[in-house]
């Protein structure tokens, strides 16, 4: 009696144990991009029910904070069950080539989903040695946003070359307007990125990040040159504005232009209740017509973490159609799974998900996608020694020797 | 010496606590030097691997920091914590010691002053940087102060502005320390000779007028870099200044007036009776009295504003160059580039710089207590 008793409450607790079956998810998805992730959370314990889910989210935009928490964890043992990264080198540089991240090839062969997403994003996620993350959401950061009705008001139109751009410069100046608004050190990394794109196209950018193309060719230190010509464009109190300010100037009229990541796209729809098209404009970044310059969150699989089938799990919510058209839409970003549903999204995110099927795609730099950690976080010296200096081969040498030193492109 | 029970429990009592230093103060410490003088994080594929292969580098990561192309922030870095101690340290000082005079002449409600002018130093730092933050932004705060009588508001940009005054060659850096170092020595000399302490002076003298002379020759050639780089002040951190001032000069005031009520009034009435006037009495008195607690205002400040995080990380975050220090620099290139022992050679430059402030004051301190 007593011994099936005993065994009664070894079942039951061992049942219990199984209810009680977890996942730790590590994001920086707080305040504005939360609702997006509680939405794909409670997706997933309607599929997995007696699945525990811990949502950890340490707060700080493009995860300044959560990687440095991230980072301390993995190295005291003790990996999150999934955590968000930016596909690309971001991952591959920090944690693949750190040997702590498992190969998804066969999760990609099992869903079918090497014929799901763009063979351009595959190959950027990839490395010899497999595939090594599922992307949630695609970003485009090339994108310059206006004012419709205003521009009208000052006789202009959105420039199509940095060239055009300077020449409208001084007219928009004149307005008493400033041309194009611009926020802390990252956002003007930002517009250095697009910057770039627009004087070297889209090859010349990409070798840039092989090392095929040293940053001290005279082709690209040109790209500092008309860097320092349309920073002459921009607002003086720029160090000390976040980019949601730097997009508040655009709209309230006292700039022109803005240049910032789609996410502006989600804070003027959705916090200002703009209405797409009409309240903003928007188009590629001058000289970046046709060519996408993406940043994606994604997931991977790291290695030795204790609820791996959960993990899996959650892998193949976040990369399937339906999982990403729960996300996407509230988090205002397109999905990269080429059978998403645009119905559900508004006026931009169709237009730039067209964009996402048709144009040339480059990754960023400022978002994780085309370099390696230790550059991404020095590019931020360089552009201070532009700053300090203004001198176009100071910034080029630097950037140059951070590079060889820390092996870009290998 | 024999070890007696009493002995046995003193011993007992204190080993827990040297068990936990020992590991987690200067076990740490040993570790990070170690890390410094290793290529841990050179080589990405190696910072976060689970086993990296590190190998030994010496004091590569240090000439980097004071010599390195790259590195020119970490040197501007110091540049800004020299400046910012000097004024954090003179505005505490200033402000505390007014502070403490007039709360020293009998006013009313004394009680409620001091403790208005106590209460910022409750705050955390970051809670004062989050405040002065909202209050120096370029489009709010104090800059529209003047609007609200009617005047145009100040342009001034706190906290971002790009502005460096008194700027100098890092080349010049040992030149200048060698300069400085020679007139200290003859300042030495001069007090030593009319002390009486003729062989001391002579010393002192010899060594001045020969470090001098080397600064004013050999060590003009000197050059720590290739290329001339230009360090200087950054206006930017006037903002900080003032948060940090605003901050511990209450403290300061409180030292003080421990020490103004310290000061027996005998020697007071003394003095007036001598015929001293209010000023002479301060000047001759009271000031050479309140000299122990300057210096203990100064070992506190000092180490606290050579640390500085989470004030600037608060007020201007982490990114933003301008308002830099070398703190901040150790947790970016720690935390965010993966250099972990370029971070922990940065760490170990400022573990020096708060021990050259706090050992000697320790070492007096000590001595002094023994001697008693």
């Amino acid at each position: 009696m007593l011994r099936r008793l005993l065994t009664l409450l070894a079942v039951a607790f061992l049942g219990l144990a199984a209810a009680q079956s977890q996942i730790e998810i590590f994001s920086w998805w707080a305040g504005d991009e939360g609702p997006a992730l509680e939405a794909l959370i409670e997706r997933y314990e309607e599929m997995y029910p007696g699945v525990e889910v811990i949502n950890a989210t340490v707060t700080g935009g493009s995860g300044v904070n959560a990687r440095a928490v991230l980072k301390t964890r993995m190295l005291g043992g003790d990996p999150p069950d999934a955590f968000q990264v930016h596909a690309g080198q971001e991952l591959i540089g920090t944690w693949v080539v750190a040997d702590r991240m498992e190969d998804l090839t066969f999760l990609y062969e099992e869903m079918g989903w090497f014929e799901k997403y763009p063979q351009g994003l595959i190959e950027a996620m990839s490395t010899e040695d497999g595939i090594w993350s599922v992307p949630v959401n695609i970003h485009r950061s090339n994108v310059l946003w206006y004012v419709p009705a205003n521009l009208e008001g000052w006789g202009i139109t959105a420039p199509d070359s940095w060239a055009e751009f300077l020449t409208i410069c001084p007219a928009i100046q004149a307005e008493g307007v400033t041309p194009l608004a611009v926020g802390e050190n990252w956002t003007q990394q930002h517009l250095w990125e697009s910057v770039a794109l627009g004087v070297l196209g889209a090859d010349d950018y990409d070798k840039l990040w092989t090392a095929e193309l040293p940053f001290t060719d005279p082709k690209a230190m040109e790209v500092w040159d008309v860097f320092g010509e349309v920073l002459a464009c921009t607002n003086d109190d720029a160090a000390g504005l976040s980019w949601q300010q730097a997009t508040d100037m655009v709209v309230g009229g006292s700039a022109a232009f803005n240049i910032m990541g789609d996410w502006a796209a989600g804070y003027m729809s959705t916090t200002l209740g703009l209405e797409p098209g009409v309240g903003y404009g928007w188009a590629a970044s001058p000289g970046t017509d046709g060519v996408f310059m993406w940043l994606s969150d994604a997931f991977g699989l790291p290695q030795g973490i204790q609820n791996r089938e959960n993990t899996l799990n959650w892998l193949r919510l976040v990369g399937s159609a339906e999982g990403q058209d729960i996300f996407n839409p509230l988090k205002g970003s397109i999905a990269p799974h080429l059978e998403s549903d645009l119905s559900l999204y508004n006026a931009y995110l169709q237009s730039t998900a067209a964009d996402w099927q048709s144009n040339r795609v480059v990754g960023s730099l400022v978002h994780g996608a085309a370099a390696k950690e230790a550059f991404m976080s020095d590019f931020a010296t360089v552009l201070e020694i532009y700053l300090a200096t203004g001198s176009a081969m100071n910034a080029a040498n630097a950037a140059q020797a951070i590079a060889t030193q820390v092996g870009l492109g290998q | 010496m024999k070890l007696t029970r009493d002995r046995w429990t003193a011993i007992l009592m204190l080993l827990p606590s040297v068990v936990l230093i020992g590991v987690f103060v200067y076990g740490f410490i040993g570790q990070t030097a170690w890390t410094s003088f290793s290529d841990w994080g050179r080589v990405s594929s190696q910072a976060l691997a689970v086993n990296p292969e590190i190998e030994m580098v010496g004091w590569q990561n240090y000439r980097d920091l004071f010599t390195g192309f790259i590195d020119v922030r970490f040197r501007q870095d110091l540049v800004n914590t020299f400046f910012f101690t000097i004024f954090f340290l003179a505005g505490c000082l200033g402000l505390g010691l007014g502070l403490a005079f007039l709360l020293d002449q009998d006013v009313k409600g004394e009680g409620f002053f001091r403790t208005l002018f106590l209460f910022p130093m409750s705050l955390s730092f970051v809670v004062t940087g989050t405040i002065w933050r909202w209050m120096l932004q370029p489009r709010g705060g104090v800059n529209v102060l003047p609007t609200t009588v009617g005047l145009p508001a100040w342009e001034f940009r706190w906290l971002t502005d790009r502005t460096q005054i008194w700027r100098f060659d890092w080349n010049a850096l040992p030149g200048m320390t060698g300069l400085l170092v020679a007139a200290i020595l003859l300042v030495v000399a001069l007090s030593s000779w009319r002390g009486g302490r003729r062989l001391r002076a002579a010393v002192a003298l010899a060594s001045g007028v020969m470090l001098g002379a080397w600064a004013l020759t050999l060590g003009r050639s000197v050059a720590l870099l290739p290329f001339p780089e230009l360090h200087g002040f950054n206006i930017a951190f006037v903002g900080i200044i003032l948060a940090a001032v605003w901050q511990m000069s209450g403290y300061t005031m409180a030292l003080y007036l421990a020490g103004l009520r310290g000061i027996p009034s005998e020697l007071r009435e003394a003095a007036r009776v001598d015929g001293a006037n209010e000023i002479q009495l301060y000047r001759h008195v009271v000031l050479p009295l309140l000299q122990p607690i300057t210096l203990s205002a100064m070992i506190i400040l000092g180490h606290i504003s050579l640390k500085i995080f989470d004030l600037i990380f608060a007020m201007a975050g982490a990114d933003n160059a301008t308002t830099d220090v070398p703190a901040l620099l150790m947790y970016l290139t720690a935390f965010r580039a993966n250099q972990f022992s370029k971070g922990a050679a940065i760490a170990m430059v400022l573990l020096v710089m708060v021990a050259a402030v706090i050992v000697p004051y320790l070492w007096t301190s000590l001595r002094g207590e023994t001697r008693r």
